[in-house]
C-alpha cells in the first residue's frame, strides 16, 4: 500500500536579495529586490509502506524543502501530496503524531535535563500510554545502547550518544514512518555503523518506512534499497542502486594488475587511469559481460590480479548531478533559502 | 585612541544598520517621556504647595532624561563581559597595552557613539513640540556642555568598574540589576533628584550617580547658578578619578589572581 | 483542556529543574528584579510623600492600581517568556521543531520557557496589593476581592497577548520590534496611575486598542467606590472578560502569522 504519494508538488520562495557594501544596505532600506526560486518544480513519487528510501541531491536542490512538506511544517504552492491517506499540512497535529523526525543537525532533547527526562516530556507531548512507553523505551535503549548515559544531562553527550538518543526520541510514539535527515553526520565510524545497523533492523523487523535524506553515500549504499535523486526542483532519477549505475552510464569497473608494464586498451573497454602496472577499466555490463571482458584480457596479457567492481556512489551521483547541470538552465543556479542539507 | 575611534565607528554603524529599531526606540523614548510628564502635570496640577522645582522644569528635566538616557552606564561592556565569563581575558595580558585604559576608551565610545543619532533628534522633538526649553543663559549653556563631558567620563569610568566587577560575580547577572536599581533612582532618571524626600538628599549629594543626569541637567535649566558648576564638576570629576582607580584597583587584584589560579 | 494544563505542568516542571541547576543566578536574578521594580515603587512613594496626592487620588487608593497593573505583568512575564524571545527560535529554525509535534505552536511555545527570575516583580506587587486592600478594608471574602483577582487575570491575558503580537510580529520580519515594549512596560507605568489623569489619546489607546484600562481602572474604580465610572457598571464587573477576549484574539493573529510561516518557509 502507498503510504506516500505526491505528485507535481509545486513550491516557489521569494528570496529578498541583499545588496552589498554600505550603500547598498541603506537602498535596501528603501527598496527591496526580490527574486523567485523555484525550490519544487513539480516533484512527484511514490512511497510504499516499509520501504527504505534514500533521497538525496545537491544542496539547494530542494531536499529538505520536500521533507519539510512531507512532515507537515511546509505548505506546498501546489500539487498532490497524501501521507498515511492525509494531507500533512490541513492536518498538521493528527500527521507530526504519527511520524518521527530526526535532523542529525540539530537535538530536540532538552539541553540541561538528564536524558530519560526529555523522553518523559515526550511521551506527554505525544499522548503515549505510560505501560507501552515503558515497553517501547527499554527496547530501544537496548538496541540503541544508551542505557548508560539515560541519566546524563543532554549537553555532556557525545555527539554519537546524543545522536542514538535523538533517534529514541523520535521513535518512542511508534510511528509508522521516519524521515532522518542527515543521521550519521559528523559521528565516528563505530557510531555510524550502531545507526546504520539499527535503522536496517528497525525497517525490517518493525517494517518502519525511512525516507532518508544524506550526503554519507556510504549510508545509502548500506541501507538503501530505492533512491531518489532531486535536482533543480525535479526528480532526477529513481530507482534501485543498480538502476542510477546504469541511468548515470559509469558501468562497472575492472581492474586490472599486470606482470610487466604493457599497453593494455581492449576496444570495448575504457582506460579510465592507469599507475604503473595497475590499469583501472570502465565497461558497460550490458554490451560487453564480464566474463567475456576478463577472458579476452587473461587470455591477451600476463596478468596477475584483477578484480571486478562497482564504481563507487558518489562518481555516480556526481555523473547525475553534472549530467543535470548540463542540461540546466545557462545562468547559474541560485539558491533556495533553505537549511543546507 | 585608535580603539576608541573603532569603538566608535563599529556602534555608529550598527545604529546606523538598525535604523528601524533606532526609530522604534525614538518612539519609546517619546512615548515614556510624554506618560511621565502628564504624570507630573498631574501631582502639580493638585498641589498648592511650594515645590523644589517648577513643573516646566521638571517637564524640561524630563526630556533631558529622556534623551541622555542612554549615557547612563547600566550594564558593562558586553564584549569586555564576553573576554571575561570565556577566560580569554587572559590573552588580553599578553599585549602591551593597558587593559583598563583600553576598557576606559571603549566605554566612552559606547557612550558617545548613540548621541548623534538617538539623543539630538530626540532634543529636537522636544525642544520644537513637546515643551522642552531651552538652556536658560549662554553661561548655563556653557556650564552643561562642560558638565556633559565629565558626564561621559563618569559614565565610562563606572561602566569599566562594572565590567572589572564581572571577574567576581561570574553566575551573577544579579549585581547588575542591582546597580540598575541604584543608578535610576540616585541619578534623577525615575524623578527629579529634587523631588526626592529631604531626607535622602545628603546621600543623594555624595553618592556618584547625581553626575550622571542631575548635575548637567540643573546647570542647563539655571536651578543651579554657573558659579555653582565648578564645584558640581568638580564632585564629578572627582568622583570619576576615584572610580578609575578603584577600577585599576581591581583589576590588579582580578588578574593577579588570573595568572595565579591559570584562568 | 485538562490535558493540556498537566502537559503544561510537565513542561514547567522540566524548565524549573533546569532553571534550579543554576540556583544562584535565579536567586540573584529575583532579587535585582526586585530592586528594580523596588525602586520605581520608591519614586511613586516619594511623589505622594511630597504632593500628597493626585487629581483626588491617595497613595493607598493609587497602590490598588499599582499592585494590580504589577501584578498581572509579572504573571505575564513568568509564564509569557517564550514569546519574548520567540524571534530567536525563528531565528535559529527551532521553531520547525515546534511544528513537528503533535501540539499547538503557541503551546508549545508558552510552555517552553517559565522566567522564574521576574518573581521579583510579583513579590513586590503582591506586597503592594496587600497593603492597599487593607488600608481600604477589602482584604475579606467579597464580591470586590473577587473581582480584583479576575481583573488581575484578565490583565495577565491582556498582558500576554501583547506578548504573543510581539512574538507574532517575528513570522513577518526578523527585525525584532523594540515598539511593543511601549505597549507591556509603557503600559505598565502608565496603569500605575489612575488612566483619568492622561490625555485623551492615551486614555482611549489604553482602552480600546489594548484593553489595560480593564485590568485595573475600570475595576479599581468600582472598587474603591470613585467618581471616575466608566460606561454602565455591569461592564466593570466583566473587566475579566476583556483580557480575556483580547488573549483570545490575539492567538488568532498568532495563526495568521504560522499560516504566513508555513507557506513562505523561512
Amino acid at each position: 500500500m502507498a503510504q506516500i504519494v505526491v505528485e507535481d508538488l509545486r513550491k516557489r520562495f521569494v528570496v529578498a536579495e541583499r545588496r552589498a557594501g554600505m550603500l547598498g544596505a541603506l537602498a535596501g532600506v528603501v527598496r527591496r529586490r526580490h527574486r523567485v526560486v523555484e525550490a519544487l518544480a513539480g516533484v512527484g513519487f511514490r512511497v510504499d509502506e516499509g520501504e527504505l528510501v534514500g533521497y538525496i541531491g545537491p544542496n539547494g536542490a530542494g531536499k529538505s524543502t520536500t521533507v519539510k512538506v512531507l512532515a507537515g511544517i511546509l505548505v506546498p504552492d501546489g500539487g498532490r501530496c497524501e501521507v498515511q491517506g492525509r494531507v500533512p499540512w490541513l492536518e498538521r497535529v493528527e500527521h507530526v503524531a504519527r511520524i518521527g523526525v530526526v535532523f542529525g543537525q540539530r537535538t530536540q532533547l532538552w539541553w540541561d535535563l538528564p536524558v530519560v527526562e526529555s523522553f518523559e516530556l515526550l511521551r506527554e507531548i505525544y499522548r503515549v500510554d505510560r505501560q507501552q512507553y515503558r515497553v517501547r523505551l527499554d527496547a530501544l535503549v537496548n538496541a540503541l545502547d544508551v542505557g548508560a548515559v539515560l541519566d546524563v544531562p543532554v549537553r555532556q553527550l557525545s555527539l554519537g550518544q546524543r545522536m542514538r538518543c535523538d533517534v529514541v526520541a523520535a521513535l518512542l510514539h511508534a510511528p509508522q514512518l521516519l524521515f532522518l535527515d542527515e543521521p550519521t553526520i559528523g559521528l565516528d565510524a563505530p557510531a555510524k555503523l550502531a545507526v546504520r545497523e539499527f535503522v536496517r533492523r528497525l525497517n525490517r523487523e518493525r517494517g518502519t518506512t525511512v525516507i532518508l535524506t544524506t550526503h554519507d553515500m556510504d549510508d545509502i549504499e548500506a541501507l538503501c534499497s530505492r533512491v531518489v535523486v532531486i535536482d533543480h526542483g525535479r526528480i532526477s532519477c529513481d530507482g534501485s542502486l543498480d538502476h542510477l549505475r546504469e541511468r548515470a552510464g559509469v558501468g562497472r569497473r575492472i581492474i586490472v594488475d599486470l606482470e610487466r608494464d604493457e599497453p593494455l586498451a581492449p576496444t570495448d573497454a575504457r582506460v579510465v587511469s592507469r599507475e604503473g602496472t595497475r590499469v583501472v577499466l570502465a565497461f558497460d555490463p550490458v554490451r560487453t559481460p564480464a566474463a567475456a571482458l576478463v577472458a579476452r584480457i587473461t587470455r591477451e596479457h600476463a596478468v596477475r590480479d584483477l578484480f571486478v567492481e562497482n564504481p563507487p556512489i558518489e562518481e555516480i551521483v556526481a555523473r547525475l548531478y553534472g549530467e543535470a547541470d548540463a542540461r540546466g538552465e545557462a545562468e547559474p543556479r541560485p539558491e533556495p533559502r533553505e537549511d543546507p542539507s | 585612541m585608535r580603539a576608541y575611534v573603532a569603538i566608535f565607528e563599529a556602534r555608529f554603524r550598527a545604529l546606523l544598520q538598525y535604523r528601524a529599531a533606532a526609530l522604534a526606540g525614538l518612539a519609546t523614548q517619546v512615548f515614556w517621556g510624554l506618560v511621565r510628564v502628564m504624570i507630573f502635570t498631574a501631582f502639580y496640577a493638585s498641589s498648592t504647595g511650594a515645590q523644589p522645582m517648577t513643573l516646566p522644569e521638571v517637564i524640561t528635566y524630563v526630556w533631558l532624561t529622556q534623551a541622555l538616557l542612554m549615557m547612563l552606564p547600566w550594564r558593562p561592556d558586553p564584549d569586555v563581559e564576553q573576554l571575561i565569563r570565556s577566560g580569554n581575558v587572559a590573552y588580553e595580558l599578553v599585549r602591551p597595552v593597558d587593559l583598563h585604559g583600553l576598557w576606559l576608551a571603549r566605554a566612552v565610545a559606547q557612550r558617545t557613539a548613540p548621541v548623534l543619532l538617538r539623543c539630538l533628534p530626540m532634543v529636537v522633538l522636544a525642544y520644537s513640540v513637546f515643551g522642552m526649553a531651552g538652556p536658560a543663559g549662554p553661561l548655563p549653556a556653557l556650564a552643561f556642555a562642560v558638565s556633559l563631558c565629565a558626564t561621559v567620563a563618569l559614565s565610562a569610568a563606572l561602566t569599566a568598574l562594572l565590567s572589572v566587577s564581572t571577574f567576581f560575580t561570574l553566575t551573577g547577572r544579579g549585581l547588575h540589576s542591582l546597580v540598575i536599581g541604584v543608578l535610576n533612582l540616585m541619578s534623577g532618571a525615575i524623578i527629579p533628584l529634587p523631588l526626592l524626600p529631604e531626607w535622602i538628599q545628603p546621600l543623594v549629594r555624595v553618592l556618584p550617580f547625581r553626575g550622571l543626569l542631575d548635575t548637567p541637567f540643573r546647570l542647563y535649566m539655571g536651578h543651579l547658578p554657573p558659579e555653582a558648576a565648578l564645584q558640581a564638576v568638580g564632585h564629578q570629576l572627582l568622583w570619576t578619578v576615584l572610580l578609575v582607580l578603584a577600577g585599576r584597583w581591581l583589576l590588579a587584584r582580578a588578574l593577579r589572581r588570573v595568572v595565579v589560579q591559570g584562568g | 483542556m485538562l490535558e493540556s494544563l498537566r502537559v503544561y505542568g510537565c513542561y514547567v516542571a522540566v524548565a524549573l529543574r533546569g532553571q534550579l541547576q543554576y540556583r544562584g543566578s535565579v536567586v540573584m536574578g529575583a532579587l535585582g528584579n526586585l530592586m528594580v521594580t523596588g525602586v520605581e515603587l520608591f519614586g511613586l512613594w516619594a511623589l505622594f510623600d511630597r504632593f500628597g496626592q493626585i487629581q483626588g487620588w491617595t497613595l493607598a487608593e493609587v497602590a490598588l492600581l499599582y499592585g494590580m497593573a504589577n501584578v498581572s505583568l509579572a504573571l505575564a512575564e513568568i509564564v509569557g517568556r517564550g514569546f519574548r524571545v520567540f524571534d530567536q527560535l525563528v531565528k535559529s529554525g527551532d521553531f520547525d521543531r515546534l511544528l513537528l509535534r503533535p501540539r499547538g505552536t503557541a503551546f508549545q511555545v508558552a510552555a517552553q520557557h517559565f522566567e522564574l527570575a521576574r518573581v521579583g516583580r510579583l513579590i513586590q506587587g503582591l506586597a503592594v496589593l496587600v497593603y492597599a486592600l487593607v488600608a481600604q478594608g477589602l482584604l475579606r471574602p467579597g464580591a470586590e476581592l473577587v473581582l480584583v483577582v479576575g481583573s488581575i487575570v484578565g490583565g495577565a491575558c491582556t498582558f500576554m497577548g501583547v506578548f504573543v503580537l510581539q512574538a507574532t510580529v517575528a513570522f513577518f520580519t526578523i527585525e525584532s520590534l523594540e515598539l511593543f515594549a511601549i505597549i507591556t512596560y509603557g503600559g505598565v507605568e502608565t496603569a500605575q496611575y489612575p488612566l483619568s489623569i492622561y490625555g485623551d489619546g492615551l486614555r482611549r489607546f489604553f482602552t480600546w486598542v489594548v484593553p489595560l484600562a480593564f485590568a485595573n481602572f475600570v475595576p479599581g474604580v468600582v472598587v474603591l467606590g470613585r467618581p471616575e465610572r466608566f460606561g454602565p457598571e455591569w461592564l466593570a464587573w466583566a473587566s475579566p472578560l476583556v483580557g480575556v477576549g483580547f488573549f483570545w484574539v490575539c492567538l488568532r493573529v498568532w495563526r495568521v502569522g504560522e499560516r504566513y510561516y508555513r507557506s513562505t518557509g523561512s
